[in-house]
């Protein structure tokens, strides 16, 4: 059940949208929430989906295993389209016990909806196309400029890299310790939510403690490898940008464009 | 190469005070295959350290190529002579993938994109690593993960590799191909090998063997040297290989037989011609 877990969800594939450079998706991914908050009626959504519609088509990415990426969330847009419907003052429509529905309420609540579906699977396209590597490469390189208002951005990086190391192992240590407390009689699948939680305790602490352990000789073994931060550092796989970006760019900027002209004209 | 002069370790801190090492002189020579074995607790794995510039000793000096351990500008030069290999595998790799964990090392040293490239091939090359180069290091089996580890190393260039018990959470196969690979890098590349183990089958691989208890070099000398003293060994607790053992035992029941035998071959060969 553990080894289900995909952190990151990268889909290998090798698509014009995998190939470009991952500074230039991280920026797109960043213009693209911007232009979301700025769209403010349903027919503005027009570019927007035509948008989200065509990166997914060139990035290959099954539309299911998108889908699938909306399914966590799911909670917390039953909760936004609630309140929204429920708490917007306005011509009521009809009313159930104490709760009135506006019209107001109705186009808010669906509105947001779209909203929050749109930044999701948009943004979630950025982690899709994109190794893990290249990413927290990228948002090194891109928060390199804020060294010098002391932003640790090569550290950021670092700990990204390695919490993306460990997952998988600290994964498969907990499927073993969960095992061995099995194997000696402890229950974590019965009982209510309480003691379900209570029962996590014996996993957590040794988890924990080997956690820290681990830390502390990760630590030696980078310091015996020369390792002394950021300063000096080269790297085995330099970021570039090719004509693809220029491409890229080019269609994040008609996207842009049309976002402005469907607002100021329509 | 590495020599250790008059050095003494003490773990201090307010509550309690432990001596690691008590007093050890030791000279490795460029080339050499030097296996320590000891007891948990004897010292081995702070002796170790102490060669890598992690732990600096508290009594005496260390010096890796002439270079002391004690001088803070020279601590990464001699980091990069002397490289260090740890027991867990899982704990000494850093990146997602093998080619950037191998990478790691050329990165700190701030070497130019093409010879990080370079030394990444060859390194993975040598342990025969280069099949996997793009695999996530959780999906290889310990053996692999410890020929990655070795492999960051080698991609720093060193002279002189230090071993902390690298097999000891291996399962055999594991254990085999690492000590093939060490071996093979001690042969091929003259590159220094400090072994720390606790299995005698490695240790009798090497050229020399420095047996320590408590803190201080009990036996020093070839591998048929040390064996030899079987009696010695085990008043330590320590094992024999179970060919010498063998040996140890016909000789005392009077059979006129070799006394530093490590091998079945060998054995073979004393036994045929007794015969």
């Amino acid at each position: 059940m553990i080894r289900d877990i995909t952190i990151g969800q990268y889909y290998p594939s090798n698509s014009f949208i995998h190939q470009l450079d991952s500074r230039f998706k991280i920026m797109a991914s960043f213009l693209f929430i911007i232009s979301l908050f700025l769209v403010n009626d349903f027919y503005q959504y027009i570019p927007v989906v035509l948008f989200i519609v065509l990166t997914v088509k060139i990035s290959k990415v099954p539309f299911k295993y998108i889908l699938k990426g909306l399914k966590p969330i799911l909670l917390i847009l039953i909760f936004a389209f609630g309140i929204n419907i429920f708490l917007t003052p306005g011509e009521i429509v009809f009313s159930i016990w104490i709760l009135d529905i506006t019209r107001e309420g109705l186009y808010q609540a669906f509105f947001m909806m779209l909203r929050l579906i749109f930044l999701i699977t948009g943004t979630s396209l950025l982690t899709l196309t994109t190794s893990p590597i290249m990413l927290t490469d990228g948002l090194e390189r891109l928060l390199n400029p804020f060294k010098k208002i002391g932003l640790p951005a090569h550290e950021l990086a670092m700990m990204m890299t390695i919490a993306l190391r460990f997952i998988p192992t600290l994964l498969q240590e907990t499927d073993k310790i969960m095992k061995a407390q099995m194997a000696r009689g402890a229950d974590f699948e019965s009982g209510n939510i309480i003691k379900r939680a209570k029962s996590l305790i014996p996993l957590l602490v040794p988890l924990f403690i080997s956690a820290f352990r681990r830390a502390d000789e990760l630590a030696m073994a980078m310091e015996a490898r020369c390792y002394r931060g950021g300063e000096n550092r080269t790297r085995l796989k330099v970021l570039a940008y090719t004509k693809k970006d220029i491409i890229g760019a080019i269609f994040v900027f008609l996207y842009i464009s049309m976002i402005i002209i469907v607002k100021v004209y329509l | 190469m590495i020599k250790i002069q008059q050095v003494g370790y003490t773990y201090e801190t307010s509550e309690y005070k432990s001596i690691a090492i008590e007093m050890i002189d030791l000279h490795v020579e460029k080339g050499d295959f030097v296996a320590v074995i000891g007891h948990n607790g004897s010292g081995k794995s702070t002796l170790a350290k102490l060669i890598n510039g992690i732990l600096l000793p508290t009594e005496g000096n260390v010096f890796v190529a002439g270079m002391n351990t004690k001088d803070d500008k020279l601590i990464w030069e001699i980091r990069k002579t002397a490289g260090m290999v740890f027991q867990n595998p899982d704990n000494q790799i850093v990146a997602t993938v093998v080619e950037e964990d191998v990478a790691f090392g050329p990165e700190n040293l701030g070497l130019p994109q093409f010879m990080i490239r370079e030394r990444v091939d060859s390194a993975l090359a040598q342990v025969g690593m280069s099949e996997h180069m793009k695999k996530p290091p959780y999906l290889l089996s310990g053996g692999q993960k410890q020929r990655v580890a070795i492999a960051g190393i080698l991609a720093m260039k060193p002279d002189c590799i230090v071993l902390d018990e690298p097999t000891a959470m291996l399962d055999p196969v594991g254990r085999k191909e690492v000590m093939e690979t060490i071996e093979k890098l001690n042969r091929d590349e003259n590159i220094t090998v400090i072994h720390i183990t606790h299995f005698m089958e490695e240790a009798i691989k090497a050229k020399r063997v420095v047996v320590i208890e408590e803190g201080k070099v009990i036996i020093d000398g070839t591998p048929n040297e040390v064996f030899k003293e079987v009696a010695k060994l085990q008043d330590m607790g320590l094992d024999v290989p179970q060919v010498t053992l063998m040996a140890y035992h016909l000789r005392n029941s009077g059979i006129n037989i070799k006394e530093d035998i490590l091998t079945v071959e060998e054995m073979v060969e004393e036994i045929c011609q007794l015969l």
